[in-house]
């Protein structure tokens, strides 16, 4: 089967640091896979690579088989990708309807002009759009805080608001960045049934990046460890967790004598 | 009692002109948090290409404010790609220098095409009516209504359309609202091209109330609007609305009742008083830090 998202040799660094070299990746559809690693492993960046938010300094990164160096983010997100971020990233101060509705804007049919002078295109657009905005909230059970500012919901359903949005773009690949951030015990286990939910509804591939091993171990099929920017190790979770040098990336290595 | 209301007509006249200027700077300011000096010399453009309008191609009103408009706005676009785009993710204070220089340019070009003050002919018959000692002309009612149309119709975009949300969504976060979908480059040129189109429609009805302009008339004006968007609070549609019409306010009130050599000192004693009691403005609320 040909890989859905494939990254080869990726390399990037910030000034004369290196954040990621040598990196690939390689996603079959439907997969769902867990990037792991310590703090400052290079994790986030392999997200900001994929969504364009960073311009990979060396090698190629192909979604599709269509190469994703050098697009703007908003084409990447228009090709099927979106994401989440580590630190809830909604805007705060939109509807959480508007919040999921921005996402629809490459959808939207209607030109200024005809925005301006209300023209029946644009009230049935953005009937259609508001109304495709609440099918997702529904589909989430946040309909009922549709029109509450966003960030006015507690905080694991701002968590949820951010993947609807992610949602909302049409994305067939979805990346999530510690998903399981802040959450206690009970809520990572409905957190794997939810994403384990999301992914067969609506037929995603996912890449995930997590420090609860008990979520990576539950979920994911395939892991790739970071570490410094390198990958140290790949393979199913029961094999990362008796790896030695992922022990060692996380616990440090051990002294002699 | 007629002599305030007379006073109020003119207070409504140029805090219309204000608040059409001031939109440009909050609209900029909201999507870029970027203060576009040049802005006041777009307005300037706006009002020379009123009087080509009327002199050279003796175009009637609709398409001459239209010209104002569409040139502005085109103007706005270009001076974004060329000067504003390549500085986006420069210190805020490259930014505002390049602006600066931009108007500098804008106004020197503008010198070069006419190194005197021009006479503005009438492009519009205005009519005057009397009543009870007030009077009032068709062209201040029309400044006063096409302002008003303009901003709710601009309020109107920002509150309720895709465009409009896109706008908001990159101002609070524009790296994410591109991850979105949301095409950040488009949608702000789409911005300015709206804030120097409304500058040009204030330039072109400035040029007809006040029929003598030259290169350096954007200055002045420009700056009492940057103040008027500030005390409303920068980056908020409605309160630049509001600073303007309430600088206007101001402004006349001040010429009419006290003497008029102390206008512009103490209409800025108050708003800068007003900044000190509302240092967001009327409207605006702080901005969180962006991460």
């Amino acid at each position: 089967m040909t890989p859905w998202l494939q990254a080869n040799n990726v390399g990037h660094h910030f000034g004369g640091l290196s954040a990621i070299s040598g990196f690939n990746l390689e996603l079959r559809p439907g997969e769902l896979v867990g990037l792991i690693g310590p703090n400052g492993a290079g994790k986030t960046t392999v997200f900001n690579l994929i969504t364009g938010v960073y311009r990979a300094a060396e090698g190629s990164i192909q979604f599709q088989g269509r190469e994703l160096v050098g697009l703007t983010p908003w084409i990447i997100s228009g090709l099927g990708i979106a994401r989440t971020f580590q630190n809830i990233r909604i805007f705060k101060q939109l509807s959480v309807l508007d919040n999921v509705r921005i996402a629809y804007y490459q959808h939207a049919r209607y030109s200024l002009a005809e925005a301006l002078l209300h023209l029946g295109r644009y009230r049935r657009e953005e009937r259609r759009l508001t109304q495709s905005a609440m099918e997702i909230l529904g589909l989430l059970h946040l309909e009922a805080y549709a029109d509450e500012q966003a960030d006015s919901l507690p905080y694991g359903l701002q968590r949820r608001l951010e993947i609807a949005r992610a949602l909302a773009t049409g994305a067939t690949l979805l990346l999530l960045d510690e998903p399981a951030a802040g959450m206690n015990p009970v809520e990572v286990g409905q957190l794997m049934e939810f994403i384990g939910w999301i992914r067969r509804q609506f037929n995603l591939t996912i890449l995930l990046i997590e420090h609860q091993m008990r979520l990576v171990t539950g979920i994911c099929e395939r892991v790739l460890v970071l570490d410094f920017g390198v990958t140290i190790a790949e393979g199913r979770p029961d094999e990362i967790q008796n790896n030695a040098q992922v022990l060692e990336a996380y616990l440090g290595q051990a002294e002699d004598g | 009692m007629a002599y305030l209301f007379q006073q109020i007509l003119n207070a409504l006249q140029l805090g219309s002109i204000y608040a059409l200027i001031a939109l440009g700077y909050t609209m900029v300011y909201g999507i870029m948090t970027m203060i576009n000096f040049a802005h006041g010399d777009i307005f300037m453009v706006g009002a020379f290409l009123c009087f080509v309008a009327a002199t050279v191609l003796g175009l009637p009103f609709i398409p001459a404010l239209l010209l104002s408009m569409t040139g502005c706005a085109l103007l706005g676009v270009v001076i974004e790609r060329l000067a504003y785009k390549p500085l986006r993710n420069a210190p805020r204070v490259s930014a505002v220098i390049t602006a600066l220089g931009v108007g500098l340019v804008l106004e020197h070009l503008t010198l070069v095409f006419s190194p005197y003050p021009r006479h503005v002919p009438a492009l519009w018959s205005s009519a005057t009516w009397h009543v009870g000692g007030v009077t009032l002309s068709s062209l201040q009612a029309l400044i006063i209504v096409l302002s008003v149309l303009l901003m709710v119709l601009l309020d109107w975009l920002v509150r309720r359309t895709m465009l409009g949300l896109a706008i908001r969504a990159i101002s609070w976060d524009r790296t994410v609202a591109a991850i979105m979908g949301v095409p950040v480059d488009a949608v702000i040129s789409l911005t300015f091209a709206i804030g120097a189109a409304l500058g040009g429609a204030a330039g072109f009805l400035y040029a007809l109330a006040y029929p003598v302009i030259d290169p350096y008339m954007g200055v002045i004006v420009g700056w009492k609007a940057f103040i008027a968007a500030v005390v409303g609070g920068i980056g908020n549609v409605r309160g630049a609305m509001l600073g303007g019409f309430i600088l206007g306010a101001v402004e006349i009130m001040v010429a009419a009742f006290l003497p008029s050599t102390y206008r512009d000192l103490i209409a800025f004693a108050l708003l800068f008083t007003l900044l000190i009691l509302k240092p967001y403005g009327l409207l605006g609320q702080p901005r969180p830090q962006k991460v």
